[in-house]
């Protein structure tokens, strides 16, 4: 892409997150708007792919909320994202694991990626 | 003035202060010079002549030189004329992004992409036959009945069917302003705008 293009966007571009990859079990902190208040609601679970690039790119994060798969999609640079946190990194062997949908159980787990 | 030439840059998108996402697309325009004005004693209408883009000398032809030397500017690559301007500017005046505001609505003026031999499902829209099934077969995407029988005996002028699509100029009118960067003539419109990356457009109020 056009890096004039580029450079229009890059105001925007966060800076302030932290690195993740897919397999890594993050906290999402997400902004939500009611009316005129504004609260924090979090979203914890494991990240199934990061898409795109620069200002478009997004990620999704898995989660099992009783007993049933949630999926949620945030966009990478959003303001509305106030922090994220890193709780676990996944030892993966691909950038998309889209498999864990049809894991169950203990096939569903992701293993932790021990670093010396 | 009321509108200004330039060529349209990419699409990326950027986030407002609502934190909501928005397409955009980034358009570099001006500075044009104004090479000729019109008004209704020498030329019977108003109109303002603007020129953009640097050419070489070598593929300039003399006819056009001449034309540029009278407003003493280097050859320019596209010269376009704007009608209905109220305030007529002065020859040789500079017109750049600083013409518009941000938050302002404009029109957006391009050649859209030549889109080749189309059938009547992309060039204008049909449906198509509805099922794949129930005895249909391969005419999915057939355009149906064209006319009655022997009265009239003929078809309609104007009966929409396939042909060459695209590569028209398309106006896209109320276009909001989001940006402007005046130090790189740049000017950033919410949504898509007519034409390839790199292609001419008139940007107006």
């Amino acid at each position: 892409m056009n890096s004039i293009v580029n450079s229009i966007a890059s105001d925007d571009l966060r800076t302030d997150l932290p690195a993740f990859k897919a397999g890594d079990r993050v906290t999402v902190h997400y902004k939500i708007k009611e009316g005129s208040k504004e609260r924090i609601q979090q979203f914890q679970g494991d990240v199934i792919q990061r898409r795109n690039g620069g200002i478009d790119e997004t990620f999704t994060v898995r989660k099992i909320s009783n007993g049933i798969g949630v999926e949620r999609i945030f966009p990478m640079h959003s303001p509305f994202i106030d922090k994220i946190e890193v709780n676990r990194k996944g030892r993966v062997r691909r950038a998309r694991i889209f498999y864990l949908r049809t894991q169950i159980g203990k096939a569903a787990r992701i293993k932790e990626l021990r670093t010396r | 003035m009321n509108g200004i030439i330039g060529k349209k840059l990419g699409m990326t998108s950027i986030f407002n202060e609502d934190g909501k996402r928005l397409a955009c697309t980034v358009v570099e325009a001006g500075p044009c010079v104004v090479t000729q004005v019109k008004t209704q004693d020498t030329d019977g209408y108003q109109a303002v002549q603007l020129a953009w883009g640097d050419k070489k000398d070598k593929h300039t032809s003399s006819a056009m030189k001449g034309h540029f030397a009278k407003s003493k500017i280097t050859p320019k690559r596209v010269v376009m004329e704007f009608r209905d301007v109220d305030a007529l500017p002065e020859l040789g005046s500079v017109v750049d992004v600083n013409l518009f505001e941000t938050g302002e609505y404009v029109s957006v003026v391009g050649k859209s992409k030549g889109k080749g031999f189309q059938g009547v499902v992309k060039r204008h829209g049909f449906a198509g036959v509805g099922e794949s099934t129930h005895g249909q077969h391969n005419r999915l995407r057939a355009p149906g009945s064209i006319g009655a029988c022997s009265f009239p005996g003929r078809v309609f002028k104007g009966m929409r069917m396939a042909g060459r699509t695209g590569g028209n100029r398309v106006k896209i009118q109320n276009l909001e302003v989001l940006k402007i960067d005046a130090d790189r003539n740049l000017i950033v419109i919410k949504g898509a705008i007519p034409g390839y990356n790199g292609s001419t457009v008139i940007i107006e109020r």
